[in-house]
């Protein structure tokens, strides 16, 4: 074997153990799955730099201090800003999340503190995770016929449930997990001093847990805020300031950029890149901010 | 005269715990009580959400199942709204070879990501790309769509779709697959393209943590008897990750079948089917995105029906795809 290895066996020593030694397909295989996976990677990477700095090109042109003051224009009519739509986007996510969050912390203290293995846990622990990934849309299609049908027209309050429905299965999630990672000993300790098993996951386990859950709500949070699907025909949207009630179609960032951008209009289009920058710089300030904030708190 | 009960319960341990309420001071009991059925409602609601999903699907679908029937429904390949006639098979076949383009870009790509980021990337390397890789999860779907349809459908029309026109004009069987009668760039390709790029960081960031689980001293075993890099991936991680690969192949062909805004921008949502890739097509999402609104009668039914499909057809993916990784992260 070696004395196949020809000129470059020669120069190395017998004992070091180097590429002059592997058959050549091998080395060849070896190197072409390297040089693929690097280029995936970077391919991957390069197309994450695209779409930012495509983003980040086109949205900080169109970006003016109209677009936090003006509401959306009219069909052909020059100008206008986002604002309607930036706070529409703001009550619908909020709205969403605190409909998700009681539920969700709820579900998930039930997984991880009283139903544990139990078959009915097991169920709804399966249930969750496809409801984490189910399509919005359909999403969307439940909450249309369950609350804009009977309620007669679209609302703000139908959107903000619709939100609720996609971010309640990522806190659930979350929080069973953060709350299994805390150690037994700690709910004994509580029982040991007389607690009963409510005010020891409220004010013991939870407490501990902090961090997590927390993550967890603001992981949520990313997730709602960029959401489009859902929104299409719960809250709708409209070019005005919507009503108090949130009765009728509310204005939002999702469903205007849509709209905007496949639009004719030269400052439809402008705005369509502005909201997509804001949104997105919401989204991945929420989700990195998320994580570095978990990991921190578990460097401690 | 509550240490009895205390005593006993921590001698149990925690199987004890959650049912340590009876013989304490009556409010306590009862808001531990309260708080316990709060928790069981809550997470019975997780329950009944997916339960009310399918039910409203089907409620809302019924009028078309009946009038046609299921299979009529599912197989018949005309959308006629003026004429109340609607079959899903054109959509459902742009749902499938979307996901089908996806798949086959995107899970090389990704295997090939989750290799770098866990055996070549040097150790300073690894948590930009890994975050990068978070961020393209994280980036909001309308993004990949405002992306696709300015971006890259101009690209794809110049530097693909004209060049390759060319090529393939009246050669069989490619000169239909891959021929446009207009190159605009929008199309069934370009959104298998786009939905590409959105399910890689799922399969890859999954396929990371089965690799990362694997024990060292796996890997510096076959090192140790003279494997090269690719010998250890082919024979010792990808056996030993297994099936948690397909899992996560799953969970991304889960992604792409019901993704809505990205391809709703590029897939050119032209109600026939075409044998062309390069040709403007519908997936079920997209076309429920584009008509409900509009929608009345027998139509909104259809696009109930259809999602209804949908909703049957991702439930089995994701199900299948959680039954092979036990579970995914999610932070």
């Amino acid at each position: 074997m070696a004395a196949t290895g020809g000129a470059p066996a020669a120069t190395v020593p017998a004992s070091a153990p180097t590429w002059g030694r592997v058959r050549s397909s091998r080395r060849v295989a070896d190197r072409a799955m390297k040089v693929i996976c690097v280029v995936f990677t970077a391919l991957g990477v390069f197309v994450l730099g695209w779409i930012l700095g495509m983003l980040a090109w086109k949205g900080l042109g169109a970006l003016t201090p109209r677009i936090f003051t003006e509401v959306t224009p009219g069909p052909g009519s020059e100008g206008g800003g986002l604002a309607n739509a930036i706070v529409g986007s703001i009550v619908l996510t909020c709205l969403g999340i605190a409909v998700a969050t009681p539920i969700g912390l709820m579900a998930g203290t039930y997984l991880a503190e009283y139903g544990k293995a139990s078959r009915l846990a097991t169920v709804i622990r399966f249930v969750n995770d496809v409801l984490l990934a189910a399509p919005s849309i359909l999403i969307g299609l439940f909450v249309y016929t369950v609350m804009v049908q009977p309620m007669g027209g679209y609302s703000g309050w139908a959107g903000g449930v619709a939100l609720a429905v996609i971010a309640t299965p990522v806190i659930v999630r979350t929080t069973e997990d953060m709350l299994r990672l805390v150690p037994g000993t700690m709910r004994e300790a509580g029982a040991a001093l007389g607690a009963p098993s409510s005010f020891v996951i409220r004010r013991v386990t939870w407490r501990a847990a902090r961090a997590g859950i927390v993550t967890g709500i603001l992981l949520a949070l990313a997730r709602i805020a960029g959401e489009t699907a859902p929104l299409l025909f719960t809250a709708l949207n409209n070019s005005f300031w919507f009503s108090p009630t949130l009765l009728g179609g509310v204005s939002n960032l999702p469903v205007t950029i849509f709209q905007f951008a496949l639009s004719p209009y030269d400052n439809w289009q402008g705005l369509a890149w502005a909201g997509a920058l804001l949104i997105t710089a919401a989204v991945l300030a929420l989700s990195v901010g998320a994580r570095l904030y978990l990991n921190r708190k578990a460097a401690r | 005269m509550h240490t009895q009960v205390t005593a006993g319960s921590v001698g149990q341990g925690e199987v004890a715990l959650s049912q340590a309420a009876s013989p304490r001071r009556p409010a306590l009991a009862v808001s531990d009580q309260v708080f316990r059925a709060a928790a069981l409602a809550c997470a019975l609601l997780v329950l009944t959400v997916l339960v009310g999903i399918l039910a409203s699907m089907l409620y809302g679908g019924w009028p078309v199942f009946r009038e046609f029937g299921l299979v009529d429904f599912v197989a018949g390949s005309t959308w006629d709204v003026n004429n109340d006639r609607y079959g899903a098979w054109p959509a459902i076949a742009g749902t499938l070879s979307t996901a089908l383009i996806a798949l086959v870009l995107g899970v090389p790509i990704s295997l090939g990501i989750a290799v770098f980021l866990t055996q070549l990337s040097p150790p300073w390397l690894k948590r930009p790309i890994g975050t990068a890789v978070e961020i393209l999860a994280a980036v909001p779907s309308i993004v990949y769509g405002m992306w696709g349809l300015f971006v890259l459908a101009p690209l794809v029309a110049a530097y693909v779709q004209v060049p390759l026109n060319q090529v393939v004009e009246g050669l069989p069987i490619v000169g239909t697959i891959l021929y446009s009668q207009v190159p605009s760039g929008t199309g069934i390709a370009t959104a298998g393209v786009i939905l590409a790029f959105m399910i890689i960081p799922f399969i890859a960031s999954v396929t990371r943590d089965m690799f990362d689980q694997i024990p060292t001293v796996l890997r510096e075993s076959a090192y140790g008897i003279g494997c090269t890099t690719w010998e250890v991936v082919r024979h010792v991680l990808v056996p030993q990750a297994g099936v948690s690969i397909i899992g996560a192949i799953m969970l991304g062909l889960g992604r792409a079948l019901g993704e809505t805004m990205a391809v709703t921008f590029v897939v050119g949502n032209a109600n026939r089917l075409s044998a062309s890739i390069f040709e403007p097509g519908s997936t079920i999402a997209s076309r429920i995105a584009n008509e409900f609104n509009e929608a009345l009668g027998l139509q909104m039914s259809a696009l109930i029906a259809l999602g209804c499909v949908l909703f049957v057809v991702t439930f089995v993916v994701l199900a299948v795809a959680r039954a092979l990784i036990a579970r995914v992260k999610v932070y």
